[in-house]
C-alpha cells in the first residue's frame, strides 16, 4: 500500500536519479520539502543543482523553465496548485504548447508542469478551480490527470520522459490517500502511457467515465448501486489530452449509457467534449438515452462546508444520474 | 548581367586595420566599463558593411512586398538598428544563445539563416526557415529561440536559455533581448531578481528605439533609465548606432557573464525608420524632420563607411560592389520567395509533438482529418 504523496515522491527520485537533465524547481520544493510534501527528502539528495527553490514569481520562473526546457534540459515545474498557474499560463500556452509546431519541430520543449488541481477542503473561491478544460483545450500540450498511485507514479515518469510539454493535474485530496501497488508498479521503469484510459471495474449497464478523485467516488456509487443489480463499468480516463476516446466508445457500445464525472465547471468542461466526441462517432447510435454530465456546481467555490459539499459532485448525485439515465 | 569594373586598385593600398574612438558607456553599478576606443580590421569592417546592408536592403524588400500584400499579417522591420544586432553577433560565439522578440529578422539573418529563407518564410512558403508554420515573428536556427510574440515573455526564456547554459557548464551565455516598450512588463523584473539570484549567465539587452508601438518612452516609463532598472544587476548605455561601440560592450558583457559574476544589462540607444508595424506608418507619434535627422546624422550603415573610406580601410568603389553584390542576392531571394510554392496541405497537421508516433488531427469538422507527424 502506497500513498499517492509517496508514489510521486518515488516518481521523481527514480527519475533525477535516471537522468541528468531531470530538475525540479517551484515554491519551496527544495529545503521546505515541497508544500505538501511531494518532493520530501529530494533536495537533500540532489542538492541545490537538481531542485530549486525559486521565488514567488510565477510567470518568471515558468518561463525560465520553459527556456531551459529549449536547450533540452528536462525540467518539472511545480505550482503549488493550478490557480497559480494563471499568473504564468502564458509561459504554458504560448511558449511551451505552441514552440514545437511554430517552429516546425526544431524546437522541443520537453517540460513538465505539476501541482494540485481543483477542489480541496475549504480553501474557497480562489483556490479551488479545476483547469482540466483549460488546459485540455490547447493543442501541442499534453494533459494527465492521475487517481491512484499506480496512475500518479506511471502517468509522472511518463511525463517526464515525454519530449513534450505535459501538464499533470493532481489532486491535493489524494495524496494521502493510499493505494495498493503491484510488483511490477514499483518498479523503476513501471510508466502508464500517456494516452491511455483504464477500465476500474467492468460492467453492463452504464458506463462512467470520470478523471482523478471522482473515479473514486464513481467505485463507491458503483459498489452502491451493484446492490441493487445495476452493474456500472468505471473508466478512468487517466489522460485528458490526448483522450482516449475510443475505449469510452467501445464501453459505451455494450452498456448503452454513458454518464460522465467531473470535478470542474460544466460548462465546456470534460464532459461536454466526451460527449460531443460521443455523438460524432459510432457509438452514438448504440445510447439508449441521452448522455449525462455529472459536475462541480457552476458557481465559484463557496466556504462553508455545507455549500462546498454541495458544490462537489458526491457520491449521491452519481447514483441519482446513472437511476435517470436508466430510467430506474 | 555584365559586370562593370568601376575602378582597379591594388588591395595592398589599403590599411589592413584602424582604431577608432568610440563614446564612452553610462555605467550603472560598474567601476569600469567598455573600452573607448576599438580596434577594426579591413575584413571586420567589409564583413559588417556587407551584412549590415543586407539586413537593410533585405528589409526595404520586405517592405515593398508587403505593400504588394505577397507578405500578410504582421511584419516588424528593423531597418536603422542594424549596427545592434551586428555588433552583438560578432561579439559573440556560435555557441552562445540568443533570443529577441518579434523586430527579429536581423538577428534571424545574423544568426545564419539565409536571407532567401527568411523572406520566403515572410511569404510563407515550404522553402521558409520553418517551412511556413511560422512566419515573421517566429524564425528559429540553431542557438537563435525566435522570434517571440507576447512581449516580454522571451525575457524568462531567455534566462532559462543561460540557466541551461550554467547547468551543463559549457560557458555560453545568452542574449535576452527586449525593447523599451517591453522594459515595462512585470515578468523582466522577476527574471531580473531570479537571474541575479542565481547567477545565471544572461545579458539582458534592451534596444531602446525611443518608442514602444505609438508610445514615447517618456510616456510609458517612470525612469527611461532602461541600463539602471535592472537595480542591483549592472548596467550600460550604449550607442546602438555605431556597430563598434555596441561590438565592444558585447564582448565586455559577454567576459563578465562568462566569469561567472553573473547577468548584467545592456540599453542600446537605436533607432528605427519604420513605424512600429507595416501597418503604422509611424509619423502619427513622429516628426519626419526626426526620422530624417537620425538618418543623415547617425545611419549606422553611413557610420562605418564613412570610418572606413577615411581610414582607408575601403574605397568608396569597393563598398559600391558590396552595394550591388547585395542588391543581387536580395533580388534572387524575394525571386525564389515569390516563386517557391506554399506548404502542402498535409503540413498543417505536422509538429504538434516532437518525436511521438504519427496520430490524427481534427480538421474544421469530424470528417476531416490530417495526419501528424512529428
Amino acid at each position: 500500500q502506497v500513498t499517492v504523496r509517496d508514489a510521486l515522491n518515488q516518481a521523481l527520485d527514480e527519475e533525477l536519479e535516471r537522468d541528468e537533465r531531470v530538475f525540479l524547481l517551484g515554491e519551496e520544493v527544495a529545503q521546505y520539502d515541497g508544500a505538501y510534501k511531494i518532493s520530501r527528502g529530494l533536495w537533500k539528495k540532489y542538492g541545490d543543482k537538481r531542485v530549486i527553490d525559486t521565488p514567488i514569481s510565477e510567470m518568471g520562473f515558468t518561463g525560465i523553465a520553459v527556456g531551459a526546457a529549449m536547450v533540452w534540459l528536462r525540467p518539472v515545474c511545480e505550482f503549488m496548485t493550478f490557480n497559480f498557474s494563471m499568473q504564468a499560463i502564458d509561459q504554458v500556452i504560448n511558449s511551451a504548447a505552441k514552440t514545437c509546431y511554430m517552429s516546425s519541430g526544431s524546437i522541443a520543449v520537453p517540460i513538465v508542469f505539476r501541482g494540485p488541481n481543483g477542489a480541496s477542503a475549504g480553501v474557497a473561491a480562489q483556490h479551488s478551480q479545476c483547469f482540466a478544460a483549460w488546459y485540455g483545450h490547447c493543442p501541442g500540450l499534453k494533459v494527465v490527470s492521475p487517481w491512484s498511485s499506480e496512475d500518479a507514479k506511471g502517468l509522472l515518469k511518463a511525463s517526464i520522459r515525454d519530449d513534450n510539454p505535459v501538464v499533470m493535474l493532481e489532486n491535493e485530496l489524494l495524496y494521502g490517500v493510499p493505494f495498493e501497488m503491484s510488483e511490477q508498479a514499483q518498479s523503476k521503469d513501471f510508466v502508464v502511457p500517456i494516452g491511455k484510459a483504464k477500465i476500474e471495474r467492468q460492467g453492463t449497464h452504464v458506463t462512467l467515465v470520470s478523471h482523478s478523485r471522482p473515479v473514486g467516488h464513481c467505485l463507491e456509487a458503483a459498489a452502491v448501486l451493484a446492490k441493487e443489480g445495476v452493474e456500472c463499468e468505471v473508466i478512468n480516463l487517466r489522460t485528458i489530452r490526448p483522450m482516449d476516446i475510443e475505449t469510452v466508445e467501445a464501453s459505451v457500445v455494450k452498456t448503452n449509457h454513458l454518464v460522465t464525472v467531473e470535478g470542474g465547471w460544466p460548462q465546456f468542461g470534460v464532459g461536454a467534449e466526451i460527449c460531443a466526441r460521443i455523438m460524432e462517432g459510432s457509438a452514438f447510435n448504440y445510447l439508449d438515452a441521452p448522455a449525462v454530465r455529472v459536475t462541480g456546481a457552476d458557481v465559484p467555490m463557496p466556504y462553508a462546508k455545507i455549500l462546498e459539499d454541495n458544490c462537489i459532485p458526491q457520491v449521491k448525485d452519481i447514483i441519482f444520474a446513472v437511476k435517470k439515465t436508466l430510467n430506474i | 548581367a555584365s559586370r562593370v569594373v568601376v575602378a582597379s586598385r591594388n588591395y595592398a593600398d589599403f590599411a589592413s586595420e584602424a582604431t577608432f574612438e568610440i563614446k564612452k558607456c553610462d555605467l550603472h553599478r560598474l567601476e569600469e566599463g567598455p573600452s573607448t576606443t576599438a580596434v577594426m580590421t579591413r575584413e571586420e569592417g567589409l564583413h559588417y558593411y556587407k551584412t549590415m546592408q543586407t539586413i537593410r536592403r533585405m528589409e526595404l524588400k520586405s517592405d515593398q512586398l508587403y505593400k504588394q500584400k505577397i507578405i500578410r499579417g504582421f511584419c516588424h522591420l528593423y531597418d536603422g538598428q542594424e549596427a545592434c544586432c551586428v555588433g552583438l553577433e560578432v561579439a559573440i560565439k556560435p555557441t552562445d544563445h540568443v533570443i529577441t522578440a518579434y523586430r527579429a529578422h536581423g538577428f534571424t539573418y545574423a544568426r545564419g539563416v539565409p536571407v532567401r529563407e527568411i523572406l520566403a518564410e515572410l511569404t510563407g512558403r515550404k522553402g521558409g526557415c520553418v517551412k511556413g508554420k511560422g512566419g515573421s515573428m517566429h524564425m528559429y536556427t540553431k542557438n537563435f529561440y525566435g522570434g517571440n510574440g507576447i512581449v516580454g515573455a522571451q525575457v524568462p526564456l531567455g534566462a532559462g536559455i543561460a540557466l541551461a547554459c550554467k547547468y551543463f557548464g559549457k560557458n555560453e551565455v545568452c542574449l535576452t533581448l527586449y525593447g523599451d516598450g517591453a522594459a515595462n512588463q512585470g515578468q523582466i523584473f522577476e527574471t531580473y531578481n531570479m537571474a541575479a539570484l542565481w547567477k545565471l549567465p544572461c545579458i539582458f539587452i534592451c534596444e531602446n528605439n525611443r518608442y514602444g508601438m505609438g508610445t514615447s518612452v517618456e510616456r510609458a516609463a517612470a525612469s527611461t533609465d532602461y541600463y539602471k532598472r535592472g537595480d542591483f544587476i549592472p548596467g550600460l548605455r550604449v550607442d546602438g548606432m555605431d556597430v563598434l561601440c555596441v561590438r565592444e560592450a558585447a564582448k565586455f558583457a559577454a567576459e563578465y557573464c562568462r566569469a561567472g559574476k553573473g547577468p548584467i544589462l545592456m540599453e542600446l540607444q537605436t533607432y528605427r525608420y519604420h513605424g512600429h508595424s507595416m501597418s503604422d506608418p509611424g509619423i502619427s507619434y513622429r516628426t519626419r524632420e526626426e526620422i530624417q535627422e537620425v538618418r543623415s546624422k547617425s545611419d549606422p550603415i553611413t557610420l562605418l563607411k564613412d570610418r572606413m573610406v577615411n581610414t582607408n580601410l575601403a574605397s568608396i568603389e569597393e563598398l559600391k560592389e558590396i552595394d550591388v553584390a547585395v542588391r543581387k542576392e536580395i533580388e534572387e531571394a524575394a525571386q525564389f520567395a515569390t516563386t517557391d510554392p506554399e506548404p502542402p496541405l498535409e503540413e498543417l497537421g505536422n509538429h504538434i509533438y516532437f518525436n511521438e508516433p504519427p496520430f490524427e488531427v481534427r480538421g474544421p469538422n469530424q470528417w476531416i482529418r490530417y495526419k501528424s507527424v512529428s
